[in-house]
């Protein structure tokens, strides 16, 4: 399966200025996962050493918010659209 | 031409302040890392061309090491993290709290003490850093205890000869040493009291808060540390330590740092207490010792004579490698200062900045 994964514009600097990047996976995982090869330097904004999402980041997939660690296996339609957020967090 | 360099970490952002070798007047660079936490930075001088580390939260986007070989005016990040825990650990980097670069005989090995209690070590000028395994498997790691701050290692002392010899100190775990480059490590606090403890668990082997430990190079046997409670000295390379604090206003403080020029002067920021984290009587006084901690004096020559609240935290107060030797300290309400005759005169290196964590300084040829 092949997404788009929509950087926000806090992260375009470490994903080379790119407001989108093609991203290929079955699952949000498997998403990550493929980006992390491709583009470590702005997978690891995301998730942490330990592959989980930043407490305080966001991801929609299709519209649906990924919250819970079990939520990476959430599946990713062929063109589906992975939109990474910061979330309106920090106080 | 010599240029002279303060790094100032900031809960906002980096601060660069430049001078000449005389360092009489600086030039702040626009901030660097705008809105980013600067909790640690180095100023790594061994290398031909100088290079500087600085410790950076992102904010939602994790924590990371950025480097500059142009003196702080671009920065580059690698692409895979800088500083992470194996998968094994289960852990994962929230804050880097101290970069600390080895003597000059290591030219390539960096430290990094972080959060959670934990040691890294780059031989690659830190580019790259691996987990400090030994200290990791402690098997007194589970009974470490976070510190107000965080459960930080915040302090790497390193020894001018001896590259088995390390310090690592932590909040609040208190002070262990390896004497075979990290693979082993024992605690190093005794004689250090953790006041409020019942009377026969008044000198724990571990779990004391130490706040930093300062080495002098030339006499790396003799050690100061500013605890949470107390000020102290060893005279066995943290074997065992006595009480330095009689003349201070209190034993409560953050940094300590030993003049590079003389070995037997060091300079501490007391504050209140624990409970009541400002100057003593609100006043912004740096204390300076002359004799190894026997006696003190407290300096505020051209620091601010108003109300004072602002603590300085504990790697905010540094010295340069400059001819006379340069002190700094920023304190919380964002303002450095610096001293070129041994702390009895202060002038500002800049102000009106957010809080300051972390400072440092070289005079590069």
């Amino acid at each position: 399966m092949s997404a788009r994964l929509v950087v926000p514009s806090s992260l375009r600097a470490s994903a080379g200025g790119l407001r989108e990047v093609a991203v290929e996976g079955a699952t949000l995982r498997a998403v990550l996962d493929d980006l992390g090869a491709r583009m470590p330097g702005l997978e690891r904004r995301i998730r942490d050493e330990r592959g989980l999402l930043r407490p305080h980041v966001l991801v929609f997939v299709d519209g649906l918010m990924v919250r819970a660690e079990s939520d990476l296996d959430t599946p990713v339609p062929e063109g589906c659209e992975v939109l990474v957020a910061p979330a309106v967090s920090g106080g | 031409m010599a240029e002279a360099l303060v790094l100032v970490g900031t809960r906002k952002g980096l601060i660069i302040a430049r001078s000449d070798a005389g360092r009489r007047s600086w030039d702040v660079d626009p901030m660097h890392f705008a809105n980013q936490e600067v909790s640690a930075v180095a100023i790594d001088t061994r290398r031909d061309t100088p290079r500087i580390l600085a410790g950076i939260s992102w904010g939602h986007w994790g924590t990371s090491v950025a480097y500059s070989d142009d003196l702080g005016h671009t920065w580059q990040e690698p692409d895979h993290a800088p500083i992470a825990f194996p998968e094994s650990t289960g852990a994962a980097l929230a804050r880097v709290w101290q970069l600390h670069p080895a003597p000059a005989g290591q030219p390539d090995v960096v430290y990094a003490g972080v959060e959670p209690h934990a040691l890294f070590r780059s031989e690659d000028g830190g580019l790259s850093f691996s987990l400090v395994q030994g200290l990791w498997d402690h098997p007194h790691r589970t009974q470490w205890r976070p510190g107000g701050g965080g459960a930080c290692l915040h302090t790497v002392v390193t020894h001018p000869e001896d590259p088995q010899w390390l310090m690592a100190v932590m909040s609040a775990g208190g002070a262990y040493r390896s004497l075979d480059g990290g693979a082993t490590w024992n605690p190093a606090n005794r004689g250090i009291s953790q006041p409020g403890a019942p009377e026969d668990q008044r000198f724990p082997e571990f779990g004391q808060c130490v706040h930093k430990v300062a080495m002098h190079p030339s006499r790396p046997s003799r050690l100061f540390a500013q605890n949470h409670f107390g000020v102290y000295r060893s005279e066995d390379a943290g074997a065992s330590w006595v009480a330095i604090e009689d003349g201070l206003p209190s034993n409560f403080g953050f940094p300590i740092v030993v003049h590079p020029e003389h070995p037997d002067m060091l300079f501490n920021f007391p504050l209140e207490a624990d409970m009541n984290r400002i100057p003593p009587s609100g006043r912004c006084r740096v204390y300076r010792s002359t004799d190894a901690g026997g006696s003190w004096q407290a300096l505020s020559v051209g620091l601010p004579s108003e109300t004072y609240y602002a603590a300085v935290l504990r790697d905010a107060m540094t010295t340069d490698g400059g001819a006379p030797a340069g002190l700094y300290f920023g304190t919380r309400l964002g303002e450095v200062y610096g001293s070129l005759d041994c702390g009895d005169s202060w002038s500002a290196v800049a102000t009106r900045l957010p809080d300051v964590l972390s400072v440092r300084a070289a005079v590069l040829p």
